[in-house]
């Protein structure tokens, strides 16, 4: 491939408490700005706590879901009375990080969150081609080693994508399980620091010039499709649970007629799919609510371009 | 064969309850006790009314520990006695209203028996709790429930202390128990874990049938952690955590904890120890619901506990 050469990353963004209980960002944001630390290297940095209402709370959101709410259409909606709080947020925050697709926008959004579901360190962004996030995973593939990483891309246009990330010029989302929401687990704080870590390195060595050769990279799961929680026809509630074979078995092989549910009868439900995919956030807590039980992937392996900042 | 030691005897079993959603995110007892008012047969034994129950249904109805305040705690004498109202926490009217069906607490209209389902973010496994040491039948029982899970372990946490037990819905019975299976994420529901309680709670239902039909229990010994001290998070002066339960004592439920060995790690990666005088045991580490109750963990010591034979009147 042909070498690409990209302008420098001057404003870097980290933000925490998108989702007020995911406490390993809200501890490592706050742990930041105890530290002062405004700057890596010539880049400046700005640490957010995203929806500081829910975390005050300890909720996932108080009104609607923060990481929703950064559409296109939700970010120029009118604001009304009736306007549940977090759409106002995301507001504020698509002017204090974005606009969104603006040239003023952040150059890098990091965005920390945690999972119940075993996920290990996953990076997940909207694209395969962006190459700061390309190169920034390798980096964190080859560098950590206390957690399996992987990259999970969501196929989705610029204008549709819903998350903060997305306000930044390049941005992407950390997330690190499992870790039950409400709690900071010293293992899981540490994969993610070392993550933040080694994103802030490579974003210092890109900015002083270095030269990342190109390759291939692996461990990336394009989003497939999202699997439901069977319902028992009568009293509408959730019939079954994650199957023990499936429980903790993120990004492994679901083959069909592989278990996915133990219905509280006893019945087991096979998955009936005809492609072998990889199932992940598999029973993560904040899905119910959505009625999935887990979302599956395909498999891929991506080639990268070299890279370097693009000189004056 | 007639027996020279003393046999306590306790009348029948006769009421039983089975209370889920005392917190309304501890997804087993909600699941099962839903299951069961459904479909109560699996929970029926001869001679015995096993009354599946949610505790507290808009907490469920949320997914969330409690409305108002802990219902698991509000089970005073104070809110017990105080004139009824809407004005009330809904937890206390709540409180009110179990008290009348399944007690009063302290009268011998009182249920015979509580189970109270519970889930933990910590790693304690299948742990019963127990509220009183001089409960022989509550003993024989769990000494009942441990020989049938054999070689899983079931841990039997006695909070028996004058600041630390607290009032709990199923303290309305004569026999209160409670069942504390983790971990488990609030609002998650894990195949395992569930099935765990469920096997645990037929064993219990199990010994109930056997007294009832009249069998005597010999006298036995039972090893239990008897609750010492609350251990809250570093904090600053702000009230602010400043460190993590340590990576050495992270998932360490019911394993010694030594002067000297690690306890807190700060953000910053410095480690804390534990300087107390002698080994303990600790529990309810990490446990996601204890963060606004200022503990990171709660300390017990190893003691044997001793219950007389049992048999029914």
């Amino acid at each position: 491939m042909e070498p690409v050469s990209l302008p420098a990353l001057s404003r870097v963004a980290l933000c925490g408490g998108t989702h007020g209980n995911e406490m390993s960002g809200v501890y490592l944001v706050r742990e930041l700005q105890r530290q002062k630390l405004e700057k890596a290297g010539s880049a400046t940095l700005t640490t957010v706590i995203s929806n500081p209402r829910a975390v005050q709370v300890c909720k996932r959101y108080t009104d609607t879901d923060l990481n929703r709410c950064f559409t296109d259409a939700i970010l120029s909606s009118p604001v009304t009375d009736a306007t549940p709080y977090e759409v106002r947020r995301a507001q504020e925050l698509n002017t204090l990080l974005g606009p969104k697709g603006n040239v003023g926008a952040m150059d890098l959004l990091c965005d920390l969150h945690n999972t119940t579901a075993n996920m290990g360190l996953s990076l997940i962004s909207y694209s395969v081609q962006d190459w700061v996030i390309m190169h920034i995973y390798r980096q964190i593939q080859r560098k950590i080693t206390s957690a399996p990483v992987r990259f999970i891309v969501l196929d989705l246009p610029l204008a549709d994508a819903y998350s903060q990330d997305s306000l930044g010029k390049h941005g992407f989302s950390i997330e690190v399980g499992p870790q039950p929401h409400g709690v900071v687990r010293a293992d899981i704080f540490n994969i993610m620091k070392e993550a933040v870590d080694q994103t802030l390195d490579w974003v210092q060595c890109f900015n002083s010039g270095c030269a990342f050769e190109g390759g291939e990279v692996d461990n990336v799961y394009t989003f497939v499709k999202s699997v439901y929680y069977p319902r028992d026809p009568e009293t509408n509630q959730i019939a079954a649970a994650i199957h023990p074979q499936l429980q903790d078995r993120d990004f492994c092989l679901l083959h069909p007629g592989d278990p996915m549910f133990l219905m509280f009868s006893g019945e087991i439900l096979k998955y009936e799919g005809e492609e072998v995919l990889h199932p992940f956030f598999v029973n993560e807590c904040a899905y119910y609510e959505k009625s999935i039980a887990f979302h599956l992937a395909r498999k891929m392996t991506v080639t990268i371009p070299p890279l370097q900042v693009k000189r004056d | 064969m007639t027996s020279s030691t003393n046999v306590s005897c306790f009348h029948e079993a006769r009421r039983v309850a089975i209370f889920g959603g005392t917190h309304g995110n501890e997804m087993s007892g909600v699941t099962l006790v839903n299951l069961w008012i459904q479909n109560g047969k699996e929970i029926q034994r001869k001679g015995v009314e096993t009354k599946p129950f949610i505790t507290n249904p808009r907490a469920v109805e949320k997914c969330t520990r409690y409305v108002d305040t802990d219902l698991n705690r509000a089970f005073t004498t104070e809110n017990l006695s105080a004139p009824s109202g809407d004005d009330l926490p809904y937890e206390v009217q709540r409180a009110q209203q179990i008290n009348e069906i399944f007690g009063p607490k302290g009268s011998p209209e009182a249920y015979d028996v509580i189970f109270d389902l519970h889930n933990t973010t910590s790693n304690m496994g299948c742990t019963l709790i127990l509220e009183s040491s001089k409960d022989y039948f509550n003993l024989q029982m769990m000494h009942y429930i441990k020989n049938a899970i054999a070689p899983d372990s079931c841990p039997v946490l006695l909070t028996e202390h004058p600041l630390l037990k607290y009032s709990t819905s199923r303290s309305v019975a004569k026999h209160p128990i409670g069942l504390e299976v983790g971990p488990q994420p609030q609002g998650v529901l894990r195949s395992n874990i569930f099935e765990s309680m469920r096997v645990v709670l037929k064993h219990a239902l199990d010994f109930i049938e056997l007294f009832n039909k009249g069998l005597e229990f010999p006298p036995c010994t039972v090893d239990v952690f008897r609750v010492s001290e609350k251990m809250d998070y570093p904090r600053d002066t702000n009230g602010n955590i400043i460190a993590m339960v340590h990576p050495n004592l992270q998932d360490c439920d019911w394993e010694p904890l030594n002067p000297g060995d690690p306890m807190f790690q700060t953000f910053d990666g410095t480690t804390i120890r534990y300087e107390g005088a002698g080994t303990v045991y600790p529990t309810f580490i990490n446990e996601a619901a204890y963060y606004e109750k200022q503990q990171a963990f709660v300390t017990t010591r190893r003691e044997t506990l001793a219950a007389g034979a049992i048999k029914k009147t």
